[in-house]
């Protein structure tokens, strides 16, 4: 009876390893895979800035981006509710996992800027059989302010710009990694060249370096922050670095950006020289970016 | 007492070893999910397997990853929330298949008994499926459900409730000598 027993848990204990044995030899035989890591952030934009993430292929966003006007200005302005907004409505297409480009408008009176850009992920952040620590993206801004037309420009006393003059161009380059599953930071540097600006306080080519990180708190629930630094800033430029907080949270096809911030515009090449918020003054806005993103053709 | 002991070690030594094993050269995993606000489905073709045909000894390795989805969102959704892939990146089954006949040709229903794992959570799982042995190679199929709380996976509260809490699985393997 003893042996018979020896021998029965000999049996069982050779069945399990068998099977761990199996699973080594599975293993051993898979050949080493590259994992790249994904979902660094969670949209197109950190707050004001671009994101290293691209759109899927075959995926349209549709980006809903609205800044409200300065919460000092008081209950009066119902915390800027009711002054000065802007918004801008864009659309990006992802033709490549990749490759995207996009168009937008932006809604009021003061710039009426249309912007179109391409965006190139260069490099993807991965592990295993080929391990490389950052995620790269290069995109390009051309910017067209439709504003004054000659009506405009009379009722304003205001010359007529040429088309070249209503041109900017910017590049940006975030580079991002992703630490953990939670937390991820991004660093970018920006060129912006305006063919027209007023030479006593602005320049033709501006450089900067934005960083900007976030936080995941929860699976659908993520904070996020940026700083945009102006490298050569115009001595008697009346203008600030851009900076923003904000909070991200994602239902299913949206993602909801709510935004404290004291930059008014949209556009790379406003929110970097043009941002009219003196923080040390409280003068920070209210605003949020609303995402929706469609599948506009089957993956598989 | 020695001597037997060391016929015994032997035997199961013999029996466990130079086996007849195959692994998998092609492999389809689907799974589908099937919700009041739309059904989800993703197919697989990159998972592995090694099937030992004397033992009935069984491993499967699915790359997580690997799942295609007709929407890009969805495949990111699926892995950052729900199957929380850079954390978890495989799931496995490590069992073995009984109710099988080497010798007979033709689908024959078999009987896998072992531990699953997703999600970094293992489930001992009995899941019944046919087998059939097409001149010497295997084929092997099954169909079951996944319950999505015995594996720990969570459906976000934000998120309404487009997944089921129960997905279909369906596997097709096709195993050559190794």
């Amino acid at each position: 009876m003893k042996k018979f027993f020896t021998v029965s848990l000999l049996f069982v204990s050779f069945g399990v390893f068998a099977q761990d044995d199996l699973m080594k030899e599975l293993e051993k035989g898979q050949k080493p895979e590259i994992n790249y890591v994904g979902q660094t952030f969670k949209g197109t934009r950190i707050i004001n800035g671009q994101s290293v993430e691209s759109k899927g292929k075959g995926e349209l966003e549709f980006i809903f981006a609205h800044r409200f006007d300065k919460i000092n200005t008081g209950s009066y302005n119902a915390w800027g509710f009711d002054g000065f907004a802007v918004v801008r409505l864009g659309l990006e297409y992802g033709i490549t996992d990749r490759l995207g480009v996009s168009i937008g408008r932006n809604f009021n009176t003061a710039n009426k800027m249309v912007d179109a850009y391409v965006r190139y992920k260069v490099a993807r952040q991965s592990t295993g059989a080929k391990s490389f620590p950052v995620t790269i993206t290069a995109i390009g801004t051309v910017t067209y302010q439709a504003f004054p037309n000659a009506a405009d420009a009379t009722a304003n006393s205001l010359a007529l710009p040429s088309t070249a003059d209503r041109m900017a161009y910017v590049v940006e380059v975030p580079i991002a990694r992703k630490f953990s599953s939670k937390f991820s930071a991004q660093v970018t540097p920006i060129f912006v060249h305006r063919n027209a600006v007023n030479k006593s306080f602005e320049n033709n080519d501006d450089y900067a370096v934005a960083v900007a990180a976030r936080y995941k708190i929860s699976r659908s629930v993520s904070l996020v922050g940026e700083y945009c630094d102006r490298l050569n800033a115009n001595s008697s430029s009346p203008f600030y670095n851009s900076a923003g907080f904000g909070f991200d949270i994602e239902t299913g096809g949206h993602v909801f950006q709510l935004i404290f911030t004291n930059s008014l515009g949209l556009n790379p090449n406003t929110i970097v020289t043009q941002t009219d918020g003196n923080i040390n003054k409280g003068d920070i806005r209210f605003g949020f970016n609303i995402t929706r993103t469609f599948q506009l053709t089957k993956r598989k | 007492m020695n001597r037997m002991f060391l016929v015994f070690a032997f035997l199961a030594f013999a029996i466990n070893l130079p086996a007849q094993k195959f692994s998998a050269e092609k492999t389809y995993i689907k799974f589908f999910s099937d919700a009041t606000i739309e059904d989800i489905a993703a197919e697989n073709t990159k998972a592995s397997s090694i099937f030992n045909q004397e033992t009935g000894d069984v491993v499967f390795s699915v790359p997580i990853k690997e799942f295609e989805f007709d929407k890009s969102l969805m495949k990111e959704h699926f892995n950052e929330k729900y199957m929380e892939s850079e954390q978890y990146p495989k799931a496995t089954f490590q069992g073995k298949i009984s109710g099988y006949q080497t010798s007979t040709s033709g689908e024959q229903k078999a009987t896998a008994a072992g531990k699953l794992t997703i999600h970094g959570v293992t489930q001992d799982v009995q899941i019944p499926g046919t087998m059939e042995n097409i001149k010497g190679a295997w084929k092997m199929k099954a169909k079951f459900m996944v319950k999505l709380v015995d594996y720990k996976i969570k459906i976000p509260q934000l998120l309404w409730k487009n997944i089921a809490e129960e997905v279909e699985v369906t596997v097709e393997f096709n195993y050559k000598s190794l």
